[in-house]
C-alpha cells in the first residue's frame, strides 16, 4: 500500500482553508447571537423600542454573516467523506458520534430559529420571540460544544480501543469521550473567543457611528453592553485558555514543548520563554528570553514535576514506534489467523503503540523490518513545525491581554458615559476589530496544525487518514472552493460594509428609537 | 437490551427515516426553487415565492447535515466509500447546495439592484436543479454499485472515474427524482401563495407528477431488465463483527427484484410511490393543496423504500469487487455507538418535530405581496 503524498498534502490544505475560512463566521455568529439575546432581554424588560432597533440591526448584521456560516459548514462535514476515507472508517465509530448528536441537539434549534427570528417578529408575542431568541444562541453555543467534544478527543483520545476484526478505533466509555478535559476546556476556550469576537465587533462599529456623530444613542447603549460582555468573556478566554495549557501538558506534551521552543528537558520549574527563534533544522532555540519558574507553575501547576523538552519526547516516541512494530506485525499474523492467541497478547500489549507503527508507512511499506535509519527519521517527524507553534501562540496570548484592557478601558469609560470624549480612543477601537479574528486563526493552528503529524493525536498520522482520489479531484475541488469562497468574501464585505454605512436610522422608523417605554 | 442484529436493523430504517424526512422538507424548497423562473414572472411575485420558503429551507436543509453525520456515526463504511467515491459529484453538491444556496436566498433581496437581484435569482435556480438531479444520480449509482474494494486494513480503493458516474440508467434517476421535488415543491408553492402564481405552480406540479410516474415506472422496468443486481450468497452472520471481507455475493440482471418475491408485503413501497403521486395530481386544487401536499410527501415515501426495500441487505454494492460490498450487517458502527445514537435520536427528535411544526404554524398562512413589502421595510422578509 502506497500512500499519494501529494493527495495527503493537497487534502491538508483543502481542509485546512476551508477549516480557517469557515472560522471566520464561526466566532461571530456565536457571539453576536448571545448579545442579541441579552439586547432582545433588555428590550422585553424596559418595554424601550430602542433596544428591539438594536436587536434588529445587530441582528440583520448578524443575518448577513450568518449565511456564510451555514454556507461553508457544510463542507467541512463532508470532507471528513471526501477526502479523509480511512479517517472516517477508522474513528467514525467514535468520532462520527458527537458530530450527529451535533445536529440533533444544535443545529436544527439554530437552524429553525434562525428563521422564526428573522420572520416571525409581528407573529408572536414579545416573551415568545425573546424565548426564540435565546433559543437561537443556545443552538449556537450547542453546536460548538459538540463539535469541539469531537475535536477534543482528536486531540486526546479516550474511551475507545483497537478492534481488529474491524480494522477500527471502537467506543467503550462515551461518558469520558464526552467529559474529556481537552474537549471541555477547549469549549469554554472557544465560546468565550467568540463571545469576545462578537464584543468586538459590536463596540468597534458602535465606535465608528459615534465618530460620525451618527446614531449616537443607538451606539452607546450598544457599546455598553459590548464592552460589558467582552470584558467578562476575555476574561474567561484568559482564565480557560491557561486551563487547555495545563491540560495540554499532561496530554500533549510534544505540543507544549513546541510552543515553548523547549528542545531539551529542564529542570523543574521551567522557564517560560517569552521571545525567542526556533531554529528546527539545528534542534535550538536561539536568542531567547526567559522567565524563571512561569512555565512550570502554569504546565504542571507544580515545582517538582518537569516539563518534558522535545528531544526527550522524541526519545520516548522511538520506544512508542519500536512497540509499534510489535503491534503492525501482530495485527498481520492476525488478518491471516484471526484465531492465533499469541498475536492477540502481543497486539494488546502494544495496542496503544500501533499509531506509532503506522508513522513507519512514511518510510516504508514493510513496517516490521523498518531499518534504525528509518525509526530515527519517524522519531523525529512526531515534531510539530516549531517555529509556526511559537509565534502564533504567542500572537494569540498578545491578542487576549490587549483585549482585557481594551474591554476594561472600555467599560469603564461607558459606564462613565465618557467614551464619546475620546475620539482617539474610538479610533483605537474601531482599528482593533480584527484582532479577535486574527487571534482565533492563530488559535486555530496552534490547536490543530500543532497536532500534527497526527489526526488523531497518537492513534492515525494524518497521511494515513487520506482517501484513495486522484490528485487532480482535489486539485479541482480545491480551486473550487477558492473561486466560490473569494467571490463571496467580496459580496459578504460589501454588503457587510453597506449596511454599516447605512446605519439603523436608514433602516428603522424614528419612532423605532424611542428610549421611553411604549 | 437491543442486540446488534436489532441495533442495525433499526438503524437502516432510521437511514430511510432520515432520507425522507430530508426528501420532504428539503425537497419542497428544491422544487420551490427550481420553479421560480417559471411561475414567477414578475419581481413582486419572485419575492412571494422567495419568501414562501424564505423561513424554513435553514432548517430543512438540516436534515442533509444530520443525514450525513447519522451515517457517519452509525455507517462509517458507507460514509467513506460514498463520499470518496462520488468525490466530484459531492462537490458539486457542495458548491450548488451547500455554499451557494444559502447566499443566494439571504444575500437576494438585500440590494435593489436589478442585475444584483437576477443573478442570485438564477443562482436560486440553480441551487434547486442540481441537488434534485445530484441526489438522484448519487441512488442511481448506489442501485447500480460502486467500483471500489477494501484491502487487508480495510482501506478503500476507487477504480471509478466522474463520468462513469453518468450512466444513462444514473442520469435517469436523476430526472426522476427532479420530477418528484417539482410535483413536490409545486405543491408547497401552492400552498402558500395565491393566483396566478398558485395557478401556475399547480400546473408545472401536476405535470411534474404525471412525468414522474412515467420515470418511475420506465426506472422500474430498467432494474427488472437492463441493471444489475446483487445477492448475497453466503457468509453473512447478522450479529458479526463490521467486517465485509467475510461474505460471498453474486449478481445478476433484476436480482433487486428479489425481496418483492420474497416478501410481498414489500410491493406496497412502489404501491405508495404510484398511488402517491397519482392523487396529488388528482387532488391538487382541492381547498388550499394540503391534502396533494401529503400526497405527494407519500409518494416521496414510497420511492425512496422502494430502493431501500429492492436493496436491502444492500446498502452500498461494489460492483468491481462483489465481496467488498456493504451491507446491513457488516459495515455499521459498533453495538454501544449505535445504542448510544439511537437514544440520542429517541430524545431528541420529538423535540425537533415539535419545535419545527411550531415554526410552520407560527409562519403559516399565504405570503402576499402587500405583507412582504411592509415586512421588508421593517427588515423581516426576503
Amino acid at each position: 500500500m502506497q500512500i499519494a503524498n501529494d493527495v495527503v498534502l493537497l487534502s491538508r490544505i483543502q481542509f485546512g482553508m476551508t477549516a480557517l475560512y469557515h472560522f471566520l463566521f464561526v466566532p461571530l455568529t456565536l457571539g453576536l447571537s448571545t448579545i442579541l439575546g441579552i439586547m432582545e432581554t433588555v428590550y422585553f424588560i424596559t418595554k424601550r423600542p430602542i433596544w428591539r432597533t438594536m436587536t434588529k440591526y445587530w441582528g440583520l448584521l448578524f443575518g448577513i454573516n450568518v449565511a456564510m456560516g451555514v454556507a461553508t459548514g457544510v463542507t467541512l462535514e463532508f470532507q471528513f467523506g471526501t477526502n479523509w476515507a480511512y479517517y472516517s472508517h477508522y474513528v467514525g465509530d467514535v468520532f462520527g458520534a458527537p458530530l450527529a448528536i451535533e445536529g440533533l441537539m444544535a443545529f436544527f434549534l439554530e437552524a429553525t430559529f434562525v428563521g422564526v427570528f428573522f420572520f416571525a417578529w409581528d407573529r408572536i408575542s414579545k416573551g415568545a420571540h425573546l424565548v426564540v431568541t435565546w433559543l437561537m444562541a443556545a443552538g449556537a453555543s450547542f453546536s460548538a460544544l459538540w463539535i469541539l467534544i469531537a475535536n477534543g478527543w482528536m486531540q486526546h483520545p479516550e474511551g475507545a480501543h483497537f478492534n481488529f476484526h474491524t480494522m477500527r478505533m471502537e467506543l467503550y466509555d462515551f461518558y469520558s469521550v464526552i467529559f474529556n478535559d481537552v474537549a471541555q476546556a477547549k469549549f469554554v476556550h472557544t465560546i468565550s473567543a467568540g463571545y469576545v469576537t462578537g464584543s468586538m465587533f459590536v463596540i468597534s462599529i458602535s465606535a465608528y457611528f459615534l465618530l460620525r456623530k451618527r446614531h449616537i444613542a443607538f451606539a452607546k447603549r450598544s457599546m455598553t453592553v459590548g464592552a460589558a460582555f467582552g470584558l467578562a468573556s476575555a476574561l474567561c478566554v484568559v482564565v480557560l485558555g491557561d486551563e487547555s495549557g495545563y491540560l495540554a501538558g499532561f496530554n500533549q506534551k510534544m505540543k507544549v514543548a513546541a510552543i515553548e521552543g523547549m528542545w531539551e528537558t529542564e529542570a523543574a520549574p521551567a522557564a517560560l520563554t517569552v521571545i525567542g527563534f526556533p531554529d528546527q533544522a539545528n534542534r535550538i532555540t536561539k536568542y531567547t528570553l526567559k522567565i524563571p519558574y512561569l512555565l512550570g507553575l502554569i504546565a504542571t501547576r507544580s515545582i517538582h514535576e518537569p516539563v518534558y523538552g522535545i528531544v526527550d519526547l522524541v526519545d520516548e516516541a522511538r520506544h512508542r514506534i519500536q512497540s509499534g512494530m510489535h503491534a503492525y506485525s501482530a495485527l498481520d499474523a492476525l488478518q491471516k489467523d484471526p484465531n492465533d492467541k499469541h498475536a492477540e497478547d502481543v497486539l494488546t500489549a502494544n495496542e496503544e503503540n500501533i499509531g506509532y507503527g503506522f508513522l513507519l508507512k512514511r518510510y516504508t511499506d514493510d513496517v516490521v523490518r523498518a531499518t534504525p535509519e528509518q525509526i530515527e527519521e519517524a522519531a523525529w517527524y512526531t515534531v510539530p513545525d516549531v517555529f509556526t507553534l511559537f509565534w502564533t501562540f504567542r500572537l494569540m496570548v498578545a491578542c487576549g491581554l490587549y483585549f482585557i484592557a481594551l474591554f476594561a478601558v472600555t467599560y469603564y469609560l461607558s459606564l462613565r458615559r465618557r467614551v464619546i470624549r475620546h475620539p482617539w480612543f474610538l479610533k483605537l477601537i474601531l482599528f482593533s476589530l480584527p484582532l479577535p479574528w486574527l487571534a482565533a486563526e492563530a488559535g486555530w493552528v496552534v490547536a490543530e496544525y500543532g497536532r500534527q503529524p497526527w489526526v488523531v493525536d497518537g492513534l492515525l498520522p494524518t497521511f494515513m487518514g487520506v482517501s484513495s482520489i486522484s490528485a487532480q479531484s482535489v486539485l479541482i475541488s480545491l480551486f473550487g472552493f477558492i473561486f466560490f469562497y473569494t467571490v463571496l468574501a467580496v459580496v459578504e464585505l460589501y454588503l457587510m460594509v453597506k449596511y454599516i454605512r447605512l446605519g439603523p436610522e436608514a433602516l428603522f422608523k424614528p419612532e423605532d428609537f424611542n428610549v421611553q417605554p411604549n | 437490551m437491543l442486540d446488534i442484529e436489532s441495533l442495525r436493523l433499526i438503524w437502516w430504517l432510521l437511514l430511510g427515516v432520515l432520507l425522507v424526512g430530508f426528501a420532504i422538507t428539503d425537497g419542497f424548497d428544491f422544487g420551490a426553487a427550481f420553479l421560480l423562473p417559471f411561475v414567477a414572472k414578475k419581481e413582486a411575485e419572485r419575492r412571494i415565492v422567495l419568501n414562501a420558503v424564505g423561513p424554513f429551507w435553514e432548517g430543512n436543509q438540516v436534515w442533509i447535515v444530520l443525514g450525513a453525520g447519522a451515517i457517519f456515526a452509525a455507517w462509517p463504511p458507507v460514509y467513506a466509500v460514498a463520499f470518496s467515491g462520488f468525490y466530484l459529484l459531492i462537490l458539486l453538491l457542495l458548491l450548488t447546495m451547500g455554499i451557494s444556496r444559502p447566499v443566494s436566498f439571504k444575500y437576494r433581496s438585500k440590494l435593489p439592484n436589478h442585475f444584483w437581484r437576477r443573478f442570485w435569482d438564477f443562482v436560486v435556480f440553480t441551487g434547486g436543479l442540481f441537488p434534485a438531479v445530484i441526489f438522484g444520480i448519487l441512488i442511481g449509482n448506489t442501485l447500480m454499485g460502486v467500483p471500489f474494494y477494501f484491502d487487508n486494513n480495510l482501506m478503500i480503493h476507487y477504480a471509478g472515474t466522474f463520468f462513469d458516474l453518468f450512466h444513462p440508467f444514473a442520469l435517469w434517476c436523476g430526472l426522476t427524482s427532479l420530477m418528484m421535488l417539482t410535483m413536490h415543491g409545486g405543491l408547497y408553492l401552492a400552498i402558500k401563495t395565491e393566483n396566478p402564481i398558485r395557478d401556475r405552480a399547480i400546473y408545472y406540479s401536476r405535470m411534474a407528477a404525471f412525468l414522474m410516474i412515467i420515470c418511475f415506472a420506465v426506472g422500474g422496468v430498467w432494474i427488472a431488465k437492463g441493471i444489475m443486481g446483487y445477492e448475497v450468497a453466503g457468509g453473512v452472520d447478522p450479529y458479526g463483527y463490521s467486517n465485509p471481507l467475510h461474505k460471498s455475493v453474486t449478481s445478476a440482471t433484476g436480482a433487486w427484484l428479489q425481496n418483492y418475491s420474497r416478501y410481498s408485503l414489500s410491493l406496497l413501497a412502489p404501491l405508495l410511490a404510484f398511488i402517491g403521486a397519482f392523487s396529488a395530481m388528482l387532488t391538487a386544487r382541492f381547498r388550499n393543496s394540503l391534502f396533494a401536499f401529503c400526497c405527494s410527501s407519500v409518494s416521496i415515501l414510497g420511492v425512496i423504500a422502494t430502493v431501500g426495500v429492492s436493496m436491502f441487505p444492500f446498502i452500498l454494492p461494489s460492483s468491481n469487487n462483489l465481496t467488498s460490498s456493504l451491507l446491513v450487517w457488516d459495515s455499521s458502527s459498533s453495538e454501544l455507538t449505535l445504542l448510544l445514537m439511537l437514544f440520542a435520536v429517541l430524545i431528541f427528535m420529538p423535540m425537533i418535530l415539535l419545535y419545527t411544526s411550531w415554526a410552520y404554524y407560527v409562519l403559516r398562512g399565504k405570503v402576499r405581496q402587500e405583507d412582504v413589502e411592509v415586512q421588508a421595510k421593517k427588515q423581516a422578509a426576503y
